[in-house]
């Protein structure tokens, strides 16, 4: 993969919240790339730390929270060092985000035309009539009918799906290079998120934005995505293109997150759920932090941390299991949730 | 049938949303008889406060010894005082008085007390801590105790009444406002604003403050009602507006010393205080109820 085409680049990202029950490693080590015009999803279950990256990649962190290391590079230009001004002006008109909660993501006191016309006066030097017209385009590409009428409306007597696409005309205001969505179609009806995704899918296509989707979701990474990366308890686990994550899935986690979801283009007699629970922020795991619930975990894995490896030559697809390395202890063959494997070396 | 209809929003109605929650919240407040007649009350006091001065014939300061404590008669409505000034035209004077020193110091305290607030109650941390422990120290005096400290620290006068009572108004407006704050600042439009590149001072004045204007509007029509009666007190104890100043509580005080023969000195203005304080509060717990409804209890 050429550099040039990398617009983000997220390197070895590390954020811990101060609690009062100690610190937690929300995010631990994570790295990927978003390519110009490409989709990357980022999956993982609740707790797995996929939005808090979102968060600190646009630094909009809680209070109590902290980057320890690590470098976002946006053009290669690193975030985490600018500026708050320079970083304020790059969300929204470079980097825009959108959030799960259609219902609760506008301000009730202002009409849809102010919020989106806000977007535009923040960042470029337009008057308050060239705003609102703006605001008019944006909700036309969005796909709202009759913008003229919807742009003087309140965010109450819209539905979600609406505001929805109301918070994607806001984020798309400034023709940002990377949108990232956070969960987008979580909170909106089975067909409203269909629709959603396609509009996303569309934009997508006609600006030449670059989409970060974060999502528990695989059925939409499966949608949208050209690459994914899944998060397990702070850190990528497995990082592919979509076509090989789903096709050949390696890691075991990604392997029991497959298995759980029904599929309609492989004979599944039951779904098989993975045993156990996300282990709590404050007593990680010393090893491989999937190793208490992993079918085949070796000793190896309980003891040792492993590290995140290439599993070709080139870094288009990460791993990060002892099974894909050279120091594996376990059998060279191995069954993982009913699917027998085996183990190179 | 009719109803259900007018509350669905309908495309390019003319009535905005805005004029539609104005309605709902008239109309709650309608319903609150003693809040309609609170209201009244205080408009009719203020139209008495800007209007009565000019119809007046008579100086309020005029004295007239020969007529001095007359009862109750037609030609004095409230009687006369001490010396021989005519109580009822007093009073109507006293009202822009009143009325001054209840909307100033609410003013001073809102003001102050809604920036410290909201500052406290968005940046958090050391400033929250700082702010609002001064806010304690500010609360744990008894009201009227910490009006006349500042009071006589900068001397007795109508102004620094207004400014002692705005001051001692502030706690009470930083810390509802703060506790506002909190709960807004964690909704996730302030993120989405946020995210899209807004600064702190366009999220805390474009985006907080006008979402929690219901609990200050409620706060500072309240805090009038206390603001009246603390300068009527600080008056009444001298350290207030001065004489000749036709003040309620000052006025009060000059007929203690007749009360047992001439009553009426006494009667008129410390009516005239219950009333509008009362007017003040009722008024302002009927708009609690009208604006917040989950606020009642």
């Amino acid at each position: 993969m050429n550099e040039m085409e990398n617009i983000l680049v997220v390197n070895n990202l590390q954020t811990t919240f101060k609690t009062d029950a100690g610190d937690i490693r929300a995010v631990d080590g994570v790295s990927f790339t978003v390519p110009k015009g490409k989709t990357i999803g980022i999956v993982g279950e609740s707790g797995s730390g996929k939005s808090i990256t979102s968060l600190t990649i646009l630094r909009l962190l809680a209070s109590n929270g902290r980057v320890n290391g690590g470098e976002v590079l946006f053009k290669g230009k690193d975030l985490l060092k600018l500026p708050e001004k320079a970083m304020r002006e790059i969300r929204g008109n470079q980097i825009s985000m959108i959030f799960q909660e259609p219902m609760t993501s506008l301000n009730p006191v202002y009409t849809v035309g102010q919020q989106i016309g806000e977007t535009i006066q923040i960042h470029k030097k337009v008057g308050k009539k060239e705003a609102i017209q703006q605001s008019i385009e944006m909700l036309k590409l969005v796909g709202i009918p009759s913008p003229e009428k919807r742009v003087k409306q309140y965010p109450h007597e819209l539905s979600g799906g609406m505001r929805q696409r109301v918070m994607i005309a806001m984020a798309l205001a400034c023709d940002p290079e990377i949108l990232i969505a956070d969960e987008p179609t979580t909170a909106l009806d089975v067909t409203i998120q269909a629709q959603i995704l396609e509009l996303i899918k569309d934009l997508q296509n006609r600006l030449g934005m670059s989409v970060i989707m974060i999502t528990h979701d695989l059925g939409v990474v499966a949608e949208t995505c050209d690459y994914v990366a899944v998060m397990y308890a702070g850190q990528v686990v497995e990082y592919s293109d979509v076509r090989s994550l789903f096709k050949n899935p390696k890691h075991p986690y990604t392997l029991g997150l497959l298995n759980s979801l029904p599929r309609h283009d492989i004979e599944q007699e039951k779904l098989i759920p993975i045993k156990g629970m996300v282990p709590s922020p404050h007593e990680m795991p010393v090893g491989c932090r999937f190793a208490p619930r992993c079918p085949v975990a070796t000793e190896l894995c309980h003891n040792k941390m492993p590290q995140l490896l290439n599993t070709n030559d080139s870094n288009a697809e990460q791993i990060r299991c002892w099974m894909f390395s050279d120091e594996w202890d376990g059998d060279s063959e191995v069954t993982l949730y009913g699917e027998k494997r085996t183990i190179k070396g | 049938m009719s109803t259900q209809t007018e509350k669905s929003p309908v495309i390019g109605k003319k009535s905005s949303p805005r004029s539609e929650a104005f309605k709902t919240f008239m109309k709650r407040l309608l319903k609150n008889k003693a809040a309609v007649i609170g209201g009244l009350v205080i408009l009719f006091i203020i139209l008495v406060g800007i209007i009565g001065p000019f119809l007046s014939k008579t100086d309020p300061n005029a004295q007239d010894i020969l007529n001095k404590l007359q009862p109750p008669s037609k030609d004095h409505w409230f009687g006369t005082d001490n010396f021989g000034r005519d109580i009822f035209t007093r009073i109507v004077f006293g009202t822009k008085l009143t009325l001054k020193v209840g909307f100033l110091s609410v003013l001073i305290g809102g003001v102050v007390g809604i920036v410290l607030g909201i500052v406290s109650g968005y940046y958090g941390g050391i400033i929250d801590t700082l702010i609002m422990r001064v806010m304690d120290v500010l609360l744990a005096f008894p009201g009227i105790l910490l009006a006349l400290a500042i009071v006589s620290v900068l001397g007795g006068s109508l102004t620094n009444v207004i400014i002692a009572v705005g001051i001692f108004s502030v706690p009470a407006f930083a810390r509802i406002v703060r506790g506002s704050t909190l709960q807004v600042k964690k909704l996730e439009y302030i993120d989405a604003v946020r995210a899209l590149g807004a600064s702190d001072g366009r999220i805390i004045f474009k985006h907080i403050l006008p979402n929690i204007m219901s609990p200050i509007i409620v706060q500072a029509t309240m805090r009038i009602a206390t603001a009246i009666l603390t300068a009527s007190g600080l008056a009444f104890l001298g350290l207030g507006a001065q004489p000749p100043e036709p003040e309620w509580g000052a006025m009060l005080s000059d007929g203690r010393a007749y009360m047992h023969n001439a009553s009426h000195m006494v009667m008129f203005p410390g009516m005239m205080i219950v009333i509008v304080v009362l007017a003040f509060n009722i008024f302002g717990d009927g708009l609690r109820d009208a604006l917040d409804p989950k606020m009642k209890q």
